[in-house]
């Protein structure tokens, strides 16, 4: 495996991608060697994606060149890629559910007689050809939308073996594929490899990504903070490399003592599509003034928790206590009457109503205590909002302005704002930093802290392992729907978190013949 | 365009709020431009006798603009209120001709009060129904109100056969003789139809202003995931709304068989078009969560204007069609050039305080 067997095929130096109020990517350079794996991995937000979408002719870089064969090129859009030879995997399906298997496959590539005429017969026989190397028999005129998640992933990979790439971005290919299925992957994976093809391979599990990388790079803020050939690498040396040695921003935790029990969950369960449980008997309890951190890969079930609590789930079972009485109100302005609030993790879908006032956004949950009967009292409504915009120092020109118009950290502290203004007594937070900038970062950090220790309790969901260890006081891992460890603050180890995270994700080193379930394989 | 208004600094800045001003009062000056040419260019178009013909024109159009107006923030449609004005003229037709036959050889007569209520009554009820296929069984606001839409229409021909309930002069004995006075009647000269509109017109706006329905309102067609989040019950909401549309609508119905002194089951074929002409016009967005009254009740001055203008003026109906369609889009493209600008001026006054 020396580096002379294997030839760059393409190069980035010197990238850097800013974007308003963060900087994505740092004078980052990065090599794709031709007939090898080359594994990128970093945390959420640390510009894995950002990267790819740069090679890939989504997003164009604000400094720096790419370079093919050792000349510089212009991937003005993914056309352009693909006609240098890259394709790529998405991390979320880009499929059309309406469509066909084929139709999917050769989407704005179609094969047409004279131009016009698509030839349905020939598309058919590729797709069956396709699905031959990836040991799938799906039939090319079933609806991609009638699929399995994991087939429709199947079906997004054959989509880019189809174009016959020469470098290759998979971006959390087996995110949503079960032991053999990520076997065959792995298969393929090889056989593309003999064929002289560049595959950049993204992915949260670690002893996979050491299992079948030949090259890794470790991405951390924009960085790259390690590079080299595989030979050597072990877990221990990627987390390292992740997280670093220098600590982020975190703001001093302030000791207090808990109070008592202000929230409890008993047995959660909540059926998924599939038929497997998407949230797997889960419980835990919350003291008043406490932080519990719950850590996991995405797919474990953490914010579909988050929305049974929410009551967004109406077939889930299991029972939730709030100050030691059930809470058993159907809605969500029943549950939010009882105390608690959701920040929820994709704040322009679920958060904020972008073409609304800053001021419209953050008094929408607590309307009624500005008003009198139904009528609203705007001056008091306005001291409100501006009250918490001073204790959250939200940076606006003025409150009547489209929430649009604020850069991700202020969006978030609106969102924040929201939750805080209904007096809660549980504050749930999905992710509360993704895209937030460093600055913003720490001062939502600092506010967790605060709200603590006047006595809320805090549950909190991420995928940031530093996050999660520096601000819990309690840190429960979730894999596969399962609570899979259960964690102090002080004595929790790295390596621990992330052995629980992956629980359920068998390290695939599994027969072919296992059954069809990650699940089962998992809990022999 | 961000370095230009840099370097020439104020002035630049100044002339884009008072485009963006100019921008924001549209309607309103469409308005006084539609006011002042007619003025000019049609006889008569001053006289007082004029004036009162053409707000009792406006006003049936305002009010189905008022209810479709909530609806259309909301992100919804509601196509059926022409045939609710239909069904709610016959429903008040038939109470006040025939009473309600209880079948057992006595026949119920109401007051024309009570037979006001019940016909307002049969309004929101069409829009419950509509409200409920929406919310309760998920059918698509276009399709659930283009299928009462037909039903309304189809009731109110089948009350009367087709035909029109002539002479409703009710009946002293019952207490409902006087139905004319709603369509015809005045007070301080004033049409009494004007003073339902500005009544409707004022509640309707402090109700999207000044009550928490009202944001929620706006909420739910800003986001609808996040109001639900939020705590917004958007079911209720959206009920509402659709009952709302179907009460402007049974007023409507009521002004019209009242000023004619009969009911004819075709009333209010295509009226929906111009209620949602003069809601866009007035600066609703068909995306939801943007829309004034104030603007709808303008919008529907416009239009209202401009059709009686023209007809003044001596102008081919069929011109007419074609000039009211070009005003309608010129206003939703004026719209878009407003939105891009006032984005424009929110991320500037952003930047100017940095982040």
């Amino acid at each position: 495996m020396s580096p002379k067997s294997h030839p760059i095929g393409l190069s980035v130096r010197g990238a850097s991608k800013v974007y308003p109020g963060t900087r994505a990517l740092d004078k980052v350079d990065f090599d794709v060697r031709l007939g090898a794996v080359n594994v990128l991995v970093g945390e959420n937000g640390a510009g894995k994606s950002t990267l790819m979408k740069v090679i890939a002719g989504v997003e164009k870089l604000t400094e720096g060149t790419i370079l093919l064969d050792g000349e510089p090129v212009v991937l003005s859009d993914t056309r352009d890629a693909a006609r240098h030879g890259i394709g790529i995997v998405f991390q979320e399906l880009n499929l059309f559910p309406n469509m066909t298997v084929a139709e999917n496959i050769f989407i704005a590539r179609e094969k047409t007689r004279l131009g016009v005429d698509i030839d349905g017969a020939d598309h058919a026989e590729a797709t069956r050809a396709l699905m031959r190397r990836l040991e799938h028999d799906i039939a090319p005129d079933a609806l991609v939308g009638e699929l399995r998640i994991g087939e429709q992933q199947i079906v997004e990979i054959a989509k880019a073996l189809a174009q016959d790439a020469r470098i290759l971005i998979m971006d959390e290919p087996t995110s949503a594929l079960s032991a053999s299925e990520v076997e065959i992957l792995f298969r393929v994976i090889a056989d593309l490899k003999r064929q002289g093809v560049g595959i950049v391979y993204i992915s949260h599990r670690l002893e996979e990504l050491i299992r079948i990388g030949d090259y890794i790079t470790v991405l951390r803020d924009g960085r790259i903070t390690g590079a080299q050939a595989m030979d050597g690498v072990d877990v221990g040396w990627i987390v390292r490399n992740m997280i670093g040695s220098a600590s982020k921003d975190f703001a001093k935790a302030q000791a207090h003592d808990f109070g008592p029990e202000i929230f409890r969950a008993e047995d959660i369960c909540l059926p998924s599509r599939t038929g497997a449980l998407s949230v797997d008997h889960v419980s835990l309890s919350l003291r008043a003034g406490e932080i519990i951190g719950i850590y996991g890969l995405m797919g474990a079930g953490r914010s579909e928790f988050f929305e049974c609590i929410m009551a967004q789930h109406p077939h889930s079972t299991g029972t939730f206590h709030v100050e030691g009485r059930p809470l058993d109100e159907r809605d969500v302005s029943g549950r939010i009457a009882r105390g608690i609030a959701l920040i929820p993790e994709d704040r322009k879908a679920e958060g904020l109503i972008q073409i609304m006032a800053i001021r419209e956004n953050m008094s929408l949950s607590s309307l009624k205590s500005f008003a009198r009967g139904f009528h609203l009292d705007l001056r008091r409504e306005r001291d409100g909002v501006m009250d918490f915009v001073r204790r959250l120092t939200i940076k606006i020109a003025s409150p009547e302005n489209p929430v649009s118009s604020l850069s991700g950290g202020n969006q978030q502290k609106v969102v924040i704002g929201k939750a805080l203004m209904t007096r809660p007594k549980i504050l749930l937070m999905d992710e509360p930093s993704r895209g937030v900038d460093v600055g913003a970062k720490a001062e939502i950090f600092r506010t967790m802290r605060r709200l603590a220790a006047e006595g809320l309790g805090i549950l909190f969901v991420t995928s940031d392992l530093e996050e999660v260890m520096s601000l819990s006081d309690r840190i429960v891992v979730m894999s596969n729907g399962r609570i899979t460890g259960t964690f102090s603050g002080e004595d929790a180890r790295e390596e621990d978190i992330v052995a629980a995270s992956a629980v359920g994700h068998a390290p695939a080193h599994a027969p072919a013949h296992a059954p069809d379930s990650a699940t089962e394989e998992a809990y022999p | 365009m961000t370095t230009t208004t840099a370097t020439v600094g104020a002035p630049a800045a100044s002339r884009q709020s008072l485009l963006l001003l100019i921008l924001k009062m549209r309607t309103f000056i469409a308005l006084i431009a539609v006011f002042t040419f007619f003025a000019f260019a049609a006889p008569n178009f001053l006289s007082t006798a004029n004036f009162v013909i053409m707000s009792k024109h406006v006003a049936l159009n305002a009010f189905l603009a008022i209810g479709m107006t909530f609806v259309i923030i909301t992100g919804g449609i509601d196509l059926s209120v022409g045939s609710i004005v239909g069904l709610c003229g016959m429903v008040a037709g038939w109470l006040i001709l025939n009473g309600v036959d209880l079948g057992i050889g006595y026949t119920l007569y109401f007051n024309i009060f009570e037979i006001i209520a019940i016909t307002l009554l049969v309004g929101v009820l069409v829009g419950a129904v509509n409200g409920t296929l929406i919310t309760r069984l998920n059918v698509a606001p276009f399709i659930a109100t283009l299928g009462t839409l037909y039903i309304a229409r189809g009731l109110a021909l089948l009350s009367s056969d087709g035909s029109t309930f002539p002479n409703l002069n009710g009946n002293p004995e019952y207490g409902s003789n006087g139905f004319y006075v709603l369509g015809a009647g005045s007070f301080l000269g004033i049409p009494f139809t004007i003073w339902i509109l500005i009544a409707v017109g004022c509640g309707a706006a402090y109700l999207a202003q000044r009550t928490p329905l009202g944001r929620h309102i706006y909420a739910v067609g800003g986001n609808e995931r996040a109001a639900a989040l939020s705590g917004v019950k958007v079911k209720r909401v959206k009920m509402f709304v659709y009952m709302f549309s179907g009460f402007c609508a049974a007023i409507v119905g009521l002004i019209i068989s009242s000023q004619l002194v009969a009911s004819h089951p075709a009333t209010g074929e295509t009226f929906e078009l111009n209620a949602i002409a003069a809601a866009v016009l007035g600066g609703t967005s068909m995306s939801g969560g943007r829309g004034r009254i104030a603007g709808t009740i303008v919008g529907a001055f416009v239009i209202g204007i401009l059709s009686d203008g023209l007809v003044m003026m001596g102008v081919s109906s069929f011109w007419q069609t074609v000039i009211k369609g070009l005003v309608i889009i010129a206003a939703v493209v004026v719209d878009q050039a407003q939105q891009r600008l006032q984005a424009r001026v929110a991320l500037q006054q952003q930047a100017a305080i940095g982040r």
